[in-house]
């Protein structure tokens, strides 16, 4: 087995008193710690290859001018000073920005609202959880495909229909309002899991709580707040965290409904960077653009962090 | 305590529970799915005060998922021709057709082949060796190695896909990781800070009792662990398996920068692929996207309840 073969540093020396009776129990000790270090080993190199390494071997090389292929140099900090003045770079944060904190407060309170709901007295509960649960089992860029047809096709077709002017042309088609279009993709898409773990938040909220409450005559909405949300505050800020990390890295929904267009006014980071860097011989470039975004990424989860977490005591 | 969460982001996924860890059957009956299933008792038991009002709004409001599926299911089975108005109309003939012109066009037999391989090997690879590494963190979390390695592994949930992806995808040509087998390694290994961060959390809740009692009598860690505490895993192993399987089929990204060549496509990535010949014949690109979302659409309605109380029990941990 691998644990005789195996001699880490650390227990070099038992290993060599493997005879003596004497020290059994410190050499069961050691064995069992050079199993688990054998248990991590593959996985921390695996991780290290094909984790670690690429995003070390991506701020080394926003630090060149590589194209991806052959030949480069050091070109310094200029990647990142032409990106500061890059119109296409700035129009794509400004969309992914706004994208992502508004999907991710419209996804928020619909499946906190959706959640209290499907958590209530109501017939069918199983049923009716399932099919909130739906829009997650689906793949983002195929049901985004059918989303297209029904923004290009079907909407304008429909507000037609009805008199509705505003709606008659493909919201896609249009530069102002196509985010649009991916945000009510990523709502639909995205609410069905937040649901899901806002029940299972809402299910650790003890009954006795709701009980007293109503004794003192609280109303729904004072036992929501004074009640239900200060107990799954944990659960609200790990949704907050997620869903905003999660959005700020759109990409399938773009793919699926604009393809970035009309023009680039639904471009985003991740897209940017994909199209840049595999398409536009610009690796050194973009991946420039990809460290700063890993910075604007944990910088936002960090502040989310703190100021969801001090609430959370608070309340 | 074992009970007790290790810190930072841990103490956000782990809200307040009842102490039934310390319980000898704890693990696999914690504090919340026994409340659970009282409040269910209570509330499905009679007719009587079940919220009418509630139950026909969110009937209503989960027309806003069904609409999107008709559509669907309707122009998959239209000829071009029944395409006009709004799209929403029954179909008057059905084009079975467009599924057999779907099949043959896409050569769906090869691509849903890849993404249910694919997606197999993943999961299984995934809970067999997650769950190992996140149960030798979780056991030495005293070490200062092994804690620093559990924070490595859950800090890189917050390093952005774009930073890795170029890098990545000029890696796995290098190494002849650009296919299925490539995708694989990297599911499996990406899951890796996520599914840490679960593991560990309920592997804290596992009394060490039974661990001790086993190495008295002579087990190794490796009997332990496969003999004792996978088993005890079950339903965490279950929440890992449905995340993972969702993930994995329907992810788009990685194969998109990994495959290179497309007999090695997934579902998603042929119909990116076979989007622009789609623009012109749409009912037969329906038939695809169907086609594409059928298998886990079905496996999901079959075990519906199962999902759900997966995917709940991994969030309450």
């Amino acid at each position: 087995m691998a644990t005789t073969a195996a001699r880490g540093p650390a227990d070099r020396a038992t290993g060599r008193a493997a005879g003596s009776a004497a020290k059994g129990g410190r050499l069961k000790e050691n064995q069992t710690a050079r199993t688990f270090y054998w248990m991590v080993l593959p996985a921390v190199v695996l991780f290290l290859v094909f984790h670690t390494i690429p995003v070390l071997q991506g701020v080394f090389y926003s630090l060149t001018d590589s194209p991806g292929y052959g030949d480069w140099s050091f070109v310094g900090l200029s990647n990142y000073t032409a990106l500061f003045g890059d119109p296409r770079v700035m129009s794509a944060y400004w969309f992914t920005f706004r994208f992502a904190i508004i999907a991710t407060v419209l996804v928020n309170a619909l499946a906190l609202t959706i959640a209290v709901w499907l958590n209530g007295r109501i017939k069918w509960k199983n049923t009716l959880r399932g099919v909130y649960f739906i829009p997650n089992v689906l793949s983002v860029l195929v049901i985004g495909y059918v989303f297209q047809y029904l923004f290009a096709g079907a909407v304008p077709a429909l507000a037609t229909a009805l008199g509705i002017d505003r709606l008659s042309t493909s919201i896609l088609a249009d530069p102002q309002l196509a985010w649009v279009g991916i945000v009510i993709l990523a709502v639909w898409q995205a609410t069905a899991f937040n649901i899901i773990i806002y029940i299972a938040g809402l299910q650790t909220v003890p009954q006795e709580l709701y009980e007293a409450g109503s004794l003192d005559g609280a109303s729904a909405w004072r036992q929501f707040t004074s009640i239900t949300f200060p107990m799954i505050a944990g659960f609200f800020t790990i949704n907050m965290v997620l869903a905003l990390k999660n959005f700020l890295q759109v990409f399938d929904h773009v793919l699926a409904l604009t393809n970035g267009g009309p023009g680039t006014s639904t471009e985003s980071v991740s897209v940017l960077i994909f199209k840049g860097g595999f398409q536009g011989g610009e690796y050194g470039y973009q991946l420039a653009n990809a460290t700063i975004f890993m910075i604007v990424i944990i910088a936002f989860a960090a502040f989310q962090l703190r100021v969801l977490q001090r609430r959370e005591v608070s309340l | 305590m074992s009970t007790t969460p290790v810190s930072g982001p841990n103490t956000i996924a782990a809200p307040p529970r009842p102490a039934t860890g310390r319980d000898p059957d704890g693990p696999a009956v914690p504090g919340a799915p026994s409340r659970r299933r009282r409040t269910r008792g209570r509330d499905e038991g009679d007719g009587r005060g079940v919220n009418w009002w509630l139950t026909v709004l969110l009937i209503v409001l989960s027309l806003t998922i069904f609409i999107p599926l008709y559509f669907t299911v309707v122009t998959a089975l239209k000829t071009q021709d029944q395409l006009g108005g709004t799209g929403f109309a029954l179909p008057t003939e059905f084009a079975w057709g467009n599924f057999a012109e779907a099949w043959r066009l896409t050569n769906y037999p090869r691509s849903a082949l890849n993404s249910a391989a694919i997606t197999v090997a993943a999961v299984v690879l995934t809970l067999l060796s997650n769950s190992m590494v996140a149960y030798a963190i979780a056991r030495n979390m005293h070490r200062r190695l092994f804690k620093g390695l559990f924070y490595f592994f859950v800090s890189a949930l917050f390093v952005p896909f774009p930073i890795l992806m170029l890098p990545v995808a000029k890696q796995t040509a290098l190494l002849g990781l650009d296919n299925q087998v490539g995708l694989i390694l990297l599911y499996v290994v990406y899951g890796l800070s996520f599914n840490i961060f679960i593991f560990v959390a309920y592997i804290n809740s596992i009394p060490r009792e039974l661990e001790e009692a086993a190495v008295v009598d002579g087990a190794s860690t490796w009997t332990v662990f496969w003999r004792i505490i996978f088993p005890l895993l079950t339903p965490m192993n279950a929440t890992v398996g449905i995340l993972t399987c969702l993930w994995v089929w329907n992810d788009f990204l990685l194969p998109l920068i990994i495959v290179s060549d497309p007999r090695g496509a997934t579902l998603p990535l042929v119909q990116f692929q076979f989007q622009s010949q789609f623009t012109t014949n749409y009912t037969v690109a329906f038939a695809s996207y169907l086609m594409v979302m059928a298998p886990l659409l079905i496996v999901y309605v079959v075990s519906q309840r199962w999902v759900i109380s997966g995917v709940t029990r991994g969030a309450i941990k």
